[in-house]
């Protein structure tokens, strides 16, 4: 298990600080953070080509700091692959094998083994100015595979590749972890994090904000950073009022039922302005604690156990759904809006929707066409109040 | 010529300016010597050529300048890594001394190298004691010619490894490769082109000095030397057949070793 603790280390203006975490035998790690957080620092800093300021560094009981850098075995694959350009892609692979006790026969057998994993078999004559990004990348995996690398520490590996090529990787890097190898891998594509990750970690300012499961990470995301940079679209920054609302009458009030109808507020039933729906269990903890969150022109119920005040709401577009006519759901948020823009994007459709604030909603290319939604058409936008996430400040 | 830039159909003005100032440049540089050429005729040549003291000067010229680079070059390619890579106080005020030969007069460079290798002088006594002669022999004048021209070779060398992506070393040394070897199989065959060009510029400066090596060791004669005494004891008519002999050779290996090295090498691509 590779086990970091405290690290710091201070470049410059850049500076990485109070960085923690463990990746467990077999595990793959997967450390979110925008470009320029220090994530490439942190994995220098765990192969031995840097010197933290402070920390340390365990693999099981092995001391990493007091370890040369070739007494390592940290596998480290650069976003830039950084093969030497001199030698081909044989004596790139072989290179990491020199010195290992191995018969000349026994280092070519090796190398052969590796290239046919990687798939670059063809390729172990060319020099890699040769070669295309994924086969690069494919080459640069194998080379720190032959050191038998205790654990393989990838910096962006998908970053440079096509959309194809990626995919590809990604398989690959798949069948690598399964074959039992214990992976920390850096990226600022949180979809990088979703498709690989058994944890995953997130990176703000030079240090760790969040470690979780994915799913734990991207459904309950601990702050706006984090919802951001996983790439939730919606957020509306405004004040919770009312936190307890239900229970005490106050989240909708009877005033408001003319905006109700026009769609500007959340339709709310006479039994939750009556506080009659239950809320209480055992009559003592507020199971739901419903809010009522206001943001400029618009306002709506969320589920939150945070006190009154400013704060924000991030919202999942792939959460909102988008319908010609009102429907009776159990979604507590349903507005009339206006949709002012689609556009397509990777995995759908976004269409955007005036209800007072604009929101995006991720919807099927079928579904467009099905509802017929085009620029200027009211539409009615639901979205359950547990769907939202409040973030105070 | 490539310097002249048209724009639709019309020569550029200033492109043609340029390209003017650039032939007076070259014509200055080509013309005495085609001149030196030219009036030596054929007979002159072979005449010359076939003097025993004219061969044993370019000789002399050859190896020294030769032996000096190889032998300065196992010092200075590490210090010139050094140079490169590593950050330390008075960083800058040592690449100032590196570059120090090239500013100061070559007479007075082998008047300070006289006095530090002098039969009075450290070196020079023991030196003596191991049976070798600094003044008036070999040595001296491979001392002489490494002092000017180590400047070449350092500086050329320096840029090479710093243009070596310190990533690639980071990524050897990941590999479970030792520093010396990281050294040698990566970072100096990437700067090998440099470092090549940093060895043909110094041994170029080296075959040519004069100056220092006049000072330090009139015999045994190099060919600038033989040159010079040709020219003081007979004058220009005499000069002027070792001259063109003299910088025959040195294009001859010019070309030899460029052609060479463009084969061989494998630099970054």
């Amino acid at each position: 298990m590779l086990r970091v603790r405290d690290l710091a280390k201070r470049l410059g203006d850049f500076s990485m600080r109070n960085v923690s975490f463990d990746v467990a035998d077999g595990g793959y790690f997967v450390l979110l953070g925008a470009s320029g957080v220090g994530k490439t620092v942190l994995l220098e800093t765990i192969a031995g080509l840097m010197t933290p300021d402070h920390g340390t560094i365990h693999w099981d009981d092995t001391d990493l700091l007091r370890a040369p850098v070739q007494k390592r075995r940290m596998g480290l694959v650069y976003q830039d692959q950084a093969l030497f350009p001199h030698k081909t892609v044989h004596e790139n692979i072989a290179y990491g094998l020199h010195g290992r006790k191995r018969s000349r026969g026994a280092a070519r057998e090796r190398v052969a083994t590796l290239a046919d994993d990687v798939g670059v078999t063809d390729l172990l004559d060319r020099f890699p100015e040769t070669l295309s990004g994924g086969e690069a990348q494919r080459v640069a995996l194998a080379r720190a595979l032959a050191t038998e690398p205790r654990c393989l520490l990838l910096d962006e590996p998908l970053s440079s590749l096509d959309i194809q090529a990626r995919s590809a990787m990604r398989a690959l890097l798949r069948r690598i972890h399964r074959n039992g190898h214990t992976t920390l891998h850096v990226t600022h594509d949180y979809e990088e994090a979703v498709s690989l990750a058994t944890r995953v970690g997130v990176m703000e300012n030079g240090t760790i904000v969040q470690i979780g499961a994915p799913n734990e990470v991207f459904h309950h995301p601990k702050s706006e950073f984090v919802a951001r940079f996983i790439g939730i679209r919606n957020f509306f920054n405004g004040r919770l009022e009312n936190r307890d609302c239900p229970t005490e009458n106050r989240d909708c009030p009877k005033r408001a039922t003319d905006r109700e109808r026009d769609g500007t507020v959340p339709v709310c039933s006479d039994r939750e302005r009556d506080g009659t729906v239950p809320v209480f269990k055992d009559g003592a903890t507020p199971v739901f604690p419903l809010g009522r969150f206001v943001t400029d022109g618009l306002a709506f119920l969320i589920v939150t156990d945070a006190r009154p005040g400013p704060g924000c709401v991030s919202l999942r577009s792939e959460d909102i759904t988008v319908s010609r006519t009102r429907t009776d759901t159990s979604a507590r948020n349903c507005f009339l809006g206006t949709v002012v823009d689609i556009v397509p994007a990777r995995l759908g459709v976004e269409v955007a929707v005036d209800i007072g604030v604009e929101v995006a909603a991720l919807v099927t290319a079928g579904s467009v066409e099905r509802l017929g939604l085009r620029c200027g058409q009211k539409v009615w936008v639901s979205f359950k109040a547990t769907a939202a996430r409040f973030f105070e400040g | 010529m490539k310097t002249v830039h048209r724009i639709k159909g019309n020569i550029e003005p200033l492109g043609l300016i340029f390209s003017a100032l650039g032939g007076v440049v070259l014509l200055f540089i080509v013309a005495p010597l085609a001149g030196m050429a030219l009036r030596t005729s054929p007979e002159e040549l072979i005449q010359t050529g076939a003097q025993r003291e004219v061969l044993e000067s370019i000789w002399m010229s050859l190896w020294t300048s030769m032996a000096a680079t190889l032998l300065f070059a196992l010092a200075s390619i590490p210090f010139a890594y050094l140079l490169a890579r590593k950050t330390f106080p008075g960083k800058r005020l040592v690449n100032a001394i590196v570059d120090l030969p090239i500013v100061i007069p070559h007479s007075a460079a082998g008047i300070a190298i006289l006095g530090f290798i002098s039969r009075d002088s450290l070196l020079g006594r023991a030196a003596q004691r191991v049976g070798i002669e600094f003044i008036g022999g070999a040595p001296g004048i491979m001392l002489a010619m490494a002092f000017v021209s180590l400047p070449f070779l350092i500086n050329a060398a320096r840029d090479g490894f710093c243009a070596v992506p310190e990533r690639l070393e980071k990524a050897a040394r990941n590999l479970g490769a030792s520093p010396a070897r990281v050294f040698f199989t990566i970072s100096l065959p990437l700067a090998w082109r440099a470092i090549l060009s940093g060895l043909i510029m110094m041994w170029a400066r080296g075959l040519s000095e004069f100056g220092a090596v006049v000072v330090v060791a009139y015999h045994p004669m190099t060919a600038a030397v033989l040159i010079y005494e040709r020219f003081g004891a007979f004058g220009l008519k005499y000069a002027r057949p070792i001259s063109v002999i003299l910088i025959g050779v040195c294009l001859l290996f010019f070309v030899a070793v460029r052609l060479l090295a463009r084969e061989r090498s494998h630099a970054p691509r």
